[in-house]
């Protein structure tokens, strides 16, 4: 098509905007309070929801007497969740929902619910497989090459066996929703990292049409893989609003329930077997994994993480099912996991062959698809980490209690970008509005729309009015698989790019030219090269008279002229201190080194990569959902035995942003997930490097920590 | 939340005329740091809340003839930053430190603090104060009991004292005056904490009818406590240890040493204050002293790991002790 | 402080003084439960009483029930909702407000106890549109992501530097410890705090 305009990102010294350090544009609606989440929303009339559960991990629904909630006062309305005779596969299931004038009429209510049970016997802690009994699911061995034999040439072997438990997102915004009726449709304010999807899905759980669902939402309090469905409250909302009259009722879970129920990280661990040769070269890799997401098992991670070429291979897994919840998507599904399990088992051979782990897993970057990237973010890693000059082999960390060593760990991710439709409005008094169903769960995406759309139209960023949160805007995709930026850039920049040549067919005759040979740059439409032959940017919209210019612009996972890109690789590196006498690990210094294509926001970037290195410092440490084998219950539903990182609790953070040119002419890609992976095994090989035993079950908590020191099992 | 209903008297003599003869009857208020939660988590269902906070003779710190006496109310924080306390209590000073956060260490008063009640998770869920099944057996031993009781634990309490303060003041020798409607006693502190023997008893000695209203602090030689937690702030010690020495020359001529988070109630360490008694504080002492520390601990199945965090805590109190001023 | 300051209760029908050992409570909640001698500590509830908080410089007159918590009654009675409900037991800090000029989680704070006390919340800190140096060096310094921690991590903020004026950064860790940020956003916050305390982020 010889009219399609060139899409492609400006040559880094072009960019005016692109890549310069813009703080976040939403940044003082929510630092001031100001910022309206879903939760915040108090809307004329509104009933408050809450939610019987059940409290046994598996039992029958025998009894269901809703008749003195009824009469309960400010009590509205009342939905079933569960039905007598319904056989619940967890704790925290959801029985009753009710809603009533405020929430502590509406929790009187719920305990004069009467919910009687058969409690039938449940199974919640896989960590120990030969517990598990007909919950557990193998599946068939997979091998490449000739294991037996590469065992047997092998000159050093190791062994080991790793694990990680289920965590919880922990999202600070609870799941839940507002939602009101109005005649045939309704007003849908989710949490949600789907806006332009999740009405459709609520429409078909209530069989109404699509089109009677309007969704809105501003702002998101944390999803991290977690909010994409509508869940069973949602439908539960839509019923008790109904059954009100339409009132419109606010239905969030407590904290305790959403720990419970609101997304299980799967847990893996796998007992594994590594071969090399006395050179460092791994020749062989055997792993017999197993895990659980709650109930309904969970496939196998992608092992071997990233080093994915080992030649001899084989592999077995084994699903587990537990009564302990479900399952969600957790910021890179199974890849935190699967680089803790591969890197930690390297490690633990590197240490065999007293062998520098920089030095082991460079030597085999051969094993993953892109060495020469490996090869350069470990080299670049260890110079930011002093990685020469803290490191020693394991276990020589000295005399005193306090030990000190250092880690590493991998991680890769695909990136590209989702659909997306950006629709931009340039109007004549100069005024730009881009529209996109989207939505900003904190990573900086209304401002990176801003600032895309500015770079094309030669715009400052605050000139730009970016709508998304509501699904009457053109859709773009769910916030997942760190795929939004790069889709809602590409159609950005289509949008705005397709609006501006319409402005250049304008602006053209008054600059005695052609719409070709006109640029937009610093406020001004000019002849190219030429700022004296220019309209102000004010100027040339006046020439629109009394019409707007309104152009689409559509991202298909792959946009054409090299807009976005994605299969990127990391390295972080933990520097730990260990005091033996005691457990406690407390953390140095993190590095993470990440290729994450051309960054748009610097700022806003190295949040996300500062987040993710925290988040795995979390589930590293401390972080862990505890159930009891005797009544199938979570122990610790709250955030006081939940136990995520504080301010204290994360040493120094350094990030480093590959964009060299080779990286930054791949295009845009998504940061949100890679750098949450690899922090696991940097900080679990910092420890074994630092006391010179493996703690092989992660948080390492004083109580793991002490028993590897003391040779016992945790 | 059940619906009760509030008061805010002004002195003790009111409020132990609004308290009643059970636990259902009234509960006081203070912080509302560990109240209010139980409330929400139905833990504590009161029919009346009586609030302490207008009561200001229950307030303040004052320096005595024969040590300090600090109100029940008295903030965390201004225990923390008391001159009179750093001064002579190095021991109260770090607890208080040690607690939780900056926002519960203005609200959480002394009192609160010895009253509260445990975080046992079992308790905390609804299975009462001894964590019972249906069948009446304890699900501690058989459970998740990493953070339960490695002392004083053979049943039927596993649950260790949540209290900060206890140890030191236990091992400071102080006291604590209750007052009820027949009026008003003084109770050592080591006395105040209860391991309950059976249904319906609870941690600490005061009555359903009693309000704690100070806290009474002796003069006190080198003193210190070392608290062991897992992250650095807003989290419970996993172990603790508060010891109150009595120097002769450069030796020890009497110990005071007691643990926390090990045991239903602060638990003494005797055989190492035996242990240390004619000692220098050298590092090898503290060491040995230390091990003493562990000795006749009961570890359940998931908490063998606290007898070291036992032995650690009290070696580092003790070195600190000694660094500090008597 | 007299009775009927702090407490602020006066209308008829919701209070009734108790005799204690006397009448009102020998046909009261707790029969027989006291022999003290006769007070007159008002009783209020458990159904709503009215109450009057003042709230970023405005008295609110409000009915509530005494068991309503202090977030409850920001969020849902007068819709500031800049202090989150998260964990709602005293252990995140998304609800923190200053009460008396001190950082409290308000979710453990009574309503009914709260009154004749300054009560500050997040939104008075740009109320008339004014630029606030702790918020604003929060945004300068990208110390937030979703940001619903945000608010409570400002307030926690302001109370730490009004007692720290020039903080170290290990004082900043220990003193905003009362928080938790699950986005991870603790890097900036750190020089955010230490930038706003060179700004004078302590007064409004």
């Amino acid at each position: 098509m010889p009219d399609t305009p060139d899409y492609s990102w400006p040559a880094p010294e072009k960019r005016r905007v692109i890549g310069k350090r813009q703080s976040r544009l939403d940044g003082a609606e929510k630092a001031s309070g100001r910022a309206k989440y879903s939760y915040d929303l108090n809307r004329p009339g509104m009933l408050y929801g809450v939610i019987l559960t059940c409290p046994h991990a598996r039992a029958r629904l025998t009894t269901l007497d809703t008749s003195a909630a009824e009469k309960s006062k400010g009590v509205a309305s009342i939905e079933l969740m569960a039905k007598p005779g319904e056989e619940i596969q967890y704790a925290g299931y959801e029985v009753v929902a009710l809603a009533a004038e405020t929430e502590d009429q509406a929790r009187d209510a719920i305990r004069k619910i009467k919910a009687e049970y058969e409690v039938l016997p449940h199974f919640v802690n896989e960590a120990d497989l030969k517990g598990a009994g007909t919950n557990a699911k193998p599946s068939g061995e997979q091998t490449a090459g000739d294991p037996d034999q590469a065992f047997k040439d092998a000159d050093v072997t190791s062994e080991g066996t790793y694990g990680v438990p289920i965590i919880n997102h922990s999202c600070l915004e609870a799941h839940g929703q507002v939602i009101q009726w109005k005649g045939d449709s309704l007003d849908y304010w989710p949490s949600t990292q789907g806006v332009s999807v999740l009405g459709g899905d609520l429409a078909k759980m209530l069989s109404i049409p699509a089109t009677s669902v309007h969704t809105h939402m501003d702002y998101v309090g944390g999803g991290f893989g977690s909010k994409f469905s509508p869940d069973r409250w949602g439908p539960a909302c839509a019923n008790l609003s109904k059954k009100a009259g339409g009132r419109p009722v606010k239905l969030f879970l407590d904290r305790a329930t959403e720990l419970i129920i609101a997304g299980n990280r799967p847990s893996y661990f796998a007992k594994i077997k590594l071969g090399a040769k006395k050179d460092g070269t791994l020749t062989v890799w055997q792993s017999d994994s197993w895990g659980t997401g709650g109930f309904g098992g969970v496939t196998m991670p992608p092992l071997p993480y990233v080093y994915r070429n080992v030649p001899n291979r084989r592999l077995t897994h084994t699903s587990v099912s537990t009564n302990g919840a479900q399952q969600k998507a957790w910021r890179a599904p199974n890849n935190p996991q699967a680089s803790y399990l591969t890197c930690c088992a390297m490690d633990d051979l590197a240490a065999k062959l007293n062998m520098d782990p920089v030095e082991f897993f460079t030597k085999n970057a051969n094993y993953t698809n892109t060495p020469e990237v490996y090869s350069g973010q470990l080299a670049k890693a260890a110079e930011l980490a002093e990685w020469k000059k803290t490191w020693h082999p394991r276990g020589q960390s000295g005399s005193g209690a306090v030990k000190r060593g250092m880690g590493l760990g991998v991680c890769t991710w695909f990136g590209l970008g989702h659909a997306s439709t950006c629709r931009t409005t340039i109007h004549p008094d100069g005024s730009v509005a881009v529209e996109l169903g989207s939505q900003d769960l904190g990573t900086g995406t209304r401002t990176v729309i801003a600032m895309v759309a500015a770079e094309t139209l030669g715009l400052p960023v605050r000139a730009i009015t970016v709508n998304i949160g509501d699904n009457k805007y053109p859709e773009s995709g769910p916030s997942g698989g760190s795929t939004t930026v790069g889709g809602v850039s590409a159609s950005t920049r289509k949008s705005t790019m397709n609006a501006l040549v319409k402005l250049y067919e304008v602006a053209a005759p008054a600059l005695g030219t052609t719409p070709d040979q006109l640029e937009a740059v610093d406020g001004k439409i000019q002849v190219k090269g030429t700022p004296a032959k220019s309209l102000t940017w004010a100027a040339a919209c006046r020439k629109l008279g009394t019409k707007t210019i309104t152009e689409m612009g559509v991202n298909n996972q792959r946009g054409p002229g090299g807009l976005i890109g994605g299969g990127v690789g990391g390295v972080q590196m933990a520097d730990v201190s260990v005091d033996t006498e005691t457990g406690i690990v407390r953390m140095n210094r993190m590095v993470a080194v990440q290729d994450c294509g051309m960054v748009i926001n610097p700022k806003t970037a190295e949040s996300q990569v500062f987040g993710a290195c925290i988040m795995s410092i979390c589930a590293a440490l401390t972080e862990e959902k505890i159930y009891d084998s005797q009544t199938g219950r979570v122990l610790n539903p709250d955030m006081e035995f939940y136990k995520l990182a504080g301010i204290g609790d994360i040493g120094d953070i350094v990030v480093y942003l590959n964009t060299e040119p080779e990286f930054d002419k791949r295009g845009v890609i998504g940061l949100g997930e890679p750098p949450t992976v690899g922090g696991l095994a940097a900080i679990g090989n910092a420890v074994a490097n630092a006391i010179g035993v493996r703690v092989p079950m992660i948080p390492m908590t004083s109580n793991r920590v002490l028993a590897a020191l003391e040779g016992r099992n945790a | 939340m059940q619906a009760f209903e509030y008061a805010s008297p002004e002195t003790v003599r009111e409020v132990v005329g609004l308290l009643g003869k059970s636990w259902a009857d009234a509960a006081v208020l203070a912080g509302g740091t560990d109240l209010v939660s139980l409330m929400k988590d139905n833990i504590e269902t009161p029919r009346r809340v009586v609030n302490l906070k207008g009561v200001k003779e229950m307030d303040g710190i004052t320096k005595t003839a024969a040590g300090l006496r600090i109100g029940a109310l008295v903030t965390l924080d201004e225990l923390a930053k008391s001159p009179e306390v750093r001064a002579a209590y190095p021991s109260l000073a770090t607890a208080a430190r040690g607690v939780a956060s900056p926002q519960i260490r203005n609200m959480g008063t002394l009192g609160g603090d010895l009253c509260q009640r445990p975080r046992c998770w079992y308790f905390r869920l609804g299975y009462g104060l001894l964590a019972k099944d249906e069948k009446g057996q304890s699900l501690v031993p058989g459970g998740d009991n990493r953070y339960h009781a490695i002392f004083g634990n053979t049943g039927p309490a596993y649950f260790v004292s949540a209290s900060s303060f206890g140890p030191p003041l236990v091992a400071l020798g102080a006291k604590v005056k209750l007052v009820s409607p027949k009026g008003s006693r003084e109770l050592p502190v080591e006395k105040f904490f209860v391991i309950p023997s059976g249904d319906g008893a609870r941690e600490t000695a005061v009555g359903p009818n009693e309000v704690l209203t100070e806290i009474l602090v002796p003069a006190a030689g080198h003193n210190a406590t070392y608290e062991i937690r897992q992250k650095t702030a807003l989290d419970w010690p996993l172990a603790t240890a508060s010891v109150a020495l009595r120097m002769k020359g450069s030796t020890v001529a009497s110990a005071s040493i007691v643990l926390g988070h090990v045991a239903p109630a602060p638990w003494r360490a005797a055989a190492a204050e035996k242990a240390i008694v004619g000692q220098s504080l050298t590092p090898e002492v503290a060491d040995a002293v230390g091990k003493a520390a562990g000795e006749g601990a009961t570890p359940l199945s998931g908490n063998a790991y606290k007898v070291q965090l036992v032995r650690i805590a009290v070696k580092r109190a003790l070195l600190e002790a000694a660094r500090g001023r008597a | 402080m007299s009775s009927t300051k702090q407490s602020g209760f006066s209308r008829r029908g919701f209070m009734r003084g108790v005799g204690v050992g006397g009448g009102a409570l020998g046909t009261g909640l707790l029969e027989g439960a006291a022999e003290a001698q006769q007070t007159a500590t008002k009783l209020a509830g458990p159904g709503a009483v009215p109450i009057t908080l003042q709230v970023n410089g405005k008295p609110y007159q409000l009915t509530v029930e005494p068991r309503v918590t202090l977030l409850d009654v920001l969020r849902d009675r007068l819709d500031l909702t800049g202090a989150k409900k998260v964990c709602d037991r005293g252990a995140c800090g998304s609800c923190t407000v200053m009460v008396g000029g001190k950082a409290v989680y308000s979710c453990n704070v009574l309503a009914i106890e709260a009154q004749g006390k300054d009560i500050q919340t997040i939104e008075s800190l740009t109320a008339q549109g004014g630029r606030d140096p702790v918020v604003a060096a929060f945004v300068d310094n990208d110390a937030q992501q979703c940001g619903f921690c945000t608010p409570g991590f400002v307030m926690a903020t302001k109370a730490f530097l009004a007692e720290h004026p020039h903080p170290t950064e290990e004082q900043v860790k220990e003193g905003l410890g009362g928080n938790i940020c699950r986005c991870g956003t603790y890097v900036g916050m750190r020089k955010a705090v230490l930038q706003a305390a060179r700004q004078g982020g302590s007064h409004a």
